[in-house]
């Protein structure tokens, strides 16, 4: 190191004010220590400096001032300044002990607070992503179910037969397509009320001289139902169609004061 | 002349040591701590919390990473900017301008003793414009090297040469 260049370089200077980096400032402790000429001019900036500095401080009573530092320690500490001493000394340590545990501890607590809300957040995602398979789940059943009920509508064995809504309920419709050749009734109760609990609604083939009821079966679960298509087994020679409010599991004869909808089949050309 | 063996005693809890600390830096450190507030009384008081700062601290204090001045100096810039910071002075000095060393120094007129006011009083009246304001800003301010070019509008390595060459200028006047 050219030494010389070193202390010309004005670099002492800013080591003594204190404005250089925490790592520049090391480097120069470091020549410091190892050459006495550097550390000479450093003690002369500092004696220069020092000097400047006096001359700016006021007047004082730098006594009665330091008389009042040691009153501030002494009561601070409860006893004298030497008397802080050991004290002092084991206040730090335990003081840094403590505050280390308690920086530990805060910093544990934001882990731990950290890790709750990842898996807090997580649970939900999954619960949301449970959630979104089952609606894709839904759509997917209700698609294959709309396009089971239009393969039912355009096929030629179906006939419509409409039901219309009769003393019991007036504004009751329901419709049955029925397909003779695969002996099934869809039955479409979109228009019918909710029944109400306990009660369930029956269909009924019926013959009509006589007047003979077969019950093809029940819309169970109707409220659950979202498009209130229910697919029943007909093997009869239905010539009419009723639905009936019935106590739930069903009736073996129909309830004619609960006689919701009724409907003819049209006669085959 | 930083006394390590001092400064050990002082680190060890030695309560002679903090009255020579106090012997030997308090009244620099005053003035720094003056030319930052303007105020007598409120530079006293932060004077006082300076030195049990230094009692609290003293075992933080690390020669690797600078002078013992420097950390002292560090202590008194910071209280005295925190000082600035806090409500109460806001609330009383808000009309004051804020004096450099300069000012002080060409206002004062009741020197200490010990100071060689006068000497350096003289010299700062012909202290070039640009010492004065790198002396403040890097010396009495706290300013970074860098921070002071910014300030300075002047680049980071002519900061340090021109400082040196003033810093020379008032070490030549402090031998005379």
């Amino acid at each position: 190191m050219d030494i010389k260049e070193y202390i010309s370089s004005g670099i002492l200077e800013l080591y003594v004010y204190g404005a250089l980096t925490e790592a520049e400032s090391r480097e120069v402790s470091q020549a410091l220590k190892k050459h006495p000429e550097i550390r000479q001019e450093v003690e002369e900036i500092e004696a220069a400096l020092q000097k400047l500095a006096s001359a700016a401080a006021p007047n004082y009573d730098a006594d009665a001032l330091l008389a009042s530092i040691k009153r501030k320690l002494s009561d601070k500490s409860g006893g004298t300044v030497i008397g802080i001493e050991k004290k002092k000394e084991t206040n730090w340590v335990s003081y840094m002990g403590w505050a280390a545990t308690i920086a530990l501890l805060i910093g544990l607590f934001f882990v731990f607070e950290d890790r709750n809300s990842l898996r807090e957040q997580l649970n939900s995602e999954k619960a949301n992503n449970a959630q979104m398979e089952q609606q894709i789940a839904d759509a997917r059943e209700d698609a294959n179910k709309a396009e089971e009920l239009l393969a039912v509508l355009r096929d030629k064995n179906v006939s419509k037969v409409q039901l219309q809504g009769q003393n019991a309920a007036p504004g009751a419709y329901a419709a049955v397509y029925w397909n003779k050749e695969e002996n099934k009734a869809y039955i479409d109760a979109k228009e019918l009320p909710e029944p109400p609990r306990g009660k369930v609604y029956q269909v009924w083939s019926l013959k009509l001289e006589p007047l003979t009821p077969t019950s093809i079966g029940l819309l169970e679960e109707f409220a659950a139902d979202n498009n209130k298509i229910f697919t029943l087994e007909n093997a009869n020679e239905s010539q009419a169609f009723g639905i009936t409010l019935e106590p739930e599991g069903g009736s073996e004869s129909p309830t004619m004061e609960q006689l919701y909808v009724l409907g003819t089949v049209a006669a085959a050309p | 002349m930083q006394q390590d063996g001092l400064i050990l005693e002082l680190q060890n809890g030695n309560q002679r040591a903090f009255e020579r600390i106090y012997e030997l830096y308090s009244e620099s450190i005053y003035g720094v701590i003056y030319s930052i507030l303007n105020d007598e009384k409120i530079a006293e008081e932060i004077l006082q919390d300076v030195f049990l700062k230094i009692w609290d601290n003293a075992s933080s204090y690390n020669s690797d990473k600078g002078r013992f001045f420097t950390w002292i100096l560090n202590i008194a810039r910071n209280a005295s900017i925190d000082h600035i910071r806090s409500k109460s002075h806001k609330n009383k000095q808000k009309n004051l301008t804020a004096d450099n060393f300069v000012d002080i120094l060409e206002s004062k007129s009741n020197f200490s003793a010990k100071a060689d006011a006068i000497g350096i009083k003289k010299y700062i009246e012909v202290l070039k414009p640009v010492c004065k304001k790198l002396i403040d800003l890097l010396f009495f301010k706290g300013f970074t090297q860098k921070e002071t070019a910014e300030e300075l509008d002047m680049p980071l390595g002519t900061v340090k040469t021109k400082n040196r060459a003033c810093i020379n200028k008032l070490r030549e006047m402090l031998v005379e």
